[in-house]
């Protein structure tokens, strides 16, 4: 799916008009943004299973999702910047109510593993870590809907509702790149899943097997074990 | 209620005996409106600057008491002995959202006339009344917002840290609203009513991370 949304963004779509090849940043940029931001959201309702049901597993994966989803956010952030320098000669515009919305949610989201890593107690840690993530999760729209109104607007604007102003071609480049990145994040999302809940156990039968012993400590960490 | 009324009188006693809390406040109000004045380079300030500086300044001045608003009950017991109360848990957070909102109306009582006199251009006087309805809107914002990230924060190792960090990106929505509200207010010539769209947004604000906090306190204090 990546290797299609590479193909279609390099042969397929039309080179833009007044901004030429950098626009192109635009396909990995737009969808890495709009997948980070999803991405905390999820976190946030991933967090209220883990609050409703108290299992550990749910914790989890609202650690995993939120942590990709910061990971893909700082990508989106620098690609944001590289297209902002070519294309408005600026690397950081404050005018633009996305691109400083988008900066106060990822400043909010990075005191999320400080947070996680200074309270030692696991269960503690796993349930003030939930708490976070769903007052985090609601406050991103929030957010949005703050900045948007505090500053006119200069992002162009691609998905209204009426259809948005991209031509056929691009808005079909765009459309499978946002799929691709959201496929690229949930495939990440999973494998990280498996590795954890494979060490996990790996870990457990080490222990049942050689004895307590046998198992080092893990030491205090950010993520949840 | 009852229940509120008994842990608000205690937390206002505390804070009238110790003065611990406000009289930081307002001291630190004072000097970062003479930390402004020195870094602006300016006599006086007007319009969106002037309300710019009071937003931040207030803001900041909030973080001290949010720091320090669950540190009596962890260092001296106080979390188990509510928990083994038979009372309701968001009592607690009602009670400590109330004693910050008014650690923060004592805070601006003083601090507000403090920036008329030092900083502020233009008169305080037509702009007073809708300057009140502002900040007693923003002060709800922090009181909330605040109640919920001490009482996260106060059972981590890096407290002092984790709360303003942790809170400022929480209330950069409600400080962009604020400042936006009060512009108007404090420019030279002003109408005396806030913005509405500010307002309502504040007030979205406060309702959003009300029932926010409401729904997830309970899951800060189980143990």
């Amino acid at each position: 799916m990546i290797g299609l949304a590479f193909a279609l963004v390099f042969f397929y779509a039309p080179l833009d008009a007044d901004q030429g090849f950098i626009q192109k940043i635009f396909y990995l940029h737009v969808p890495l943004a709009i997948v980070s931001l999803c991405g905390f959201v999820f976190g946030g309702a991933l967090a209220i299973g883990h609050l409703r049901s108290g299992e550990r597993k749910w914790d989890m994966r609202s650690y995993v999702a939120i942590h990709l989803a910061l990971i893909f956010g700082i990508a989106g952030l620098v690609t944001g910047s590289i297209w902002a320098k070519a294309s408005w000669g600026h690397w950081w515009v404050w005018s633009d109510p996305t691109l400083v919305s988008f900066l106060i949610v990822l400043l909010l989201f990075a005191t999320y593993q400080p947070l996680r890593f200074s309270i030692e107690d696991p269960e503690r840690q796993a349930r003030y870590a939930s708490v976070f993530a769903i007052v985090a999760g609601a406050f991103v729209p929030l957010n949005f809907i703050a900045v948007r109104a505090a500053q006119e607007y200069v992002h162009p604007r691609v998905l209204t509702l009426t259809g948005g102003n991209l031509p056929g071609p691009m808005r079909l480049t765009f459309l499978v790149s946002v799929l691709a990145i959201a496929l690229l994040y949930l495939t990440f999302w999973k494998y990280e899943m498996a590795a954890k809940s494979a060490r996990g156990q790996l870990r457990a039968l080490r222990r049942t097997l050689l004895g307590d012993d046998a198992v080092r400590p893990l030491g205090r960490s950010a993520a949840p074990s | 209620m009852r229940t509120v009324v008994t842990l608000l009188r205690k937390d206002l006693l505390l804070e009238l005996r110790a003065l611990e809390t406000v009289p930081a406040m307002i001291l630190f109000s004072v000097v970062t409106f003479v930390i402004f004045h020195f870094a602006l380079n300016r006599a006086t300030i007007d319009g969106q600057l002037a309300a710019g500086v009071l937003t931040a300044t207030l803001l900041f001045a909030s973080m001290l008491a949010i720091n320090r608003l669950f540190v009596a009950e962890r260092e001296q017991g106080g979390f188990d002995g509510f928990l083994l109360a038979p009372v309701e848990r968001n009592a607690l957070l009602v009670a400590k959202s109330a004693a910050l909102y008014m650690f923060l109306a004592v805070l601006e009582l003083i601090a507000v006339p403090a920036f008329g006199v030092l900083l502020l251009g233009p008169s305080l006087g037509p702009a007073l009344l809708g300057l009140i309805g502002v900040l007693a809107l923003a002060d709800a914002a922090l009181a909330v917002v605040g109640t919920l990230v001490s009482a996260i924060a106060v059972h981590t190792r890096a407290r002092e840290v984790i709360g303003p960090v942790v809170g400022l990106p929480l209330l950069i929505p409600a400080l962009i609203a604020t400042a936006r509200a009060a512009g108007p207010l404090l420019a030279a010539r002003t109408s005396g009513t806030p913005p509405g769209k500010w307002m309502a947004f504040l007030g979205l604000y406060d309702l959003v991370f009300a029932l926010l906090a409401y729904a997830v306190f309970d899951f800060l204090l189980e143990d």
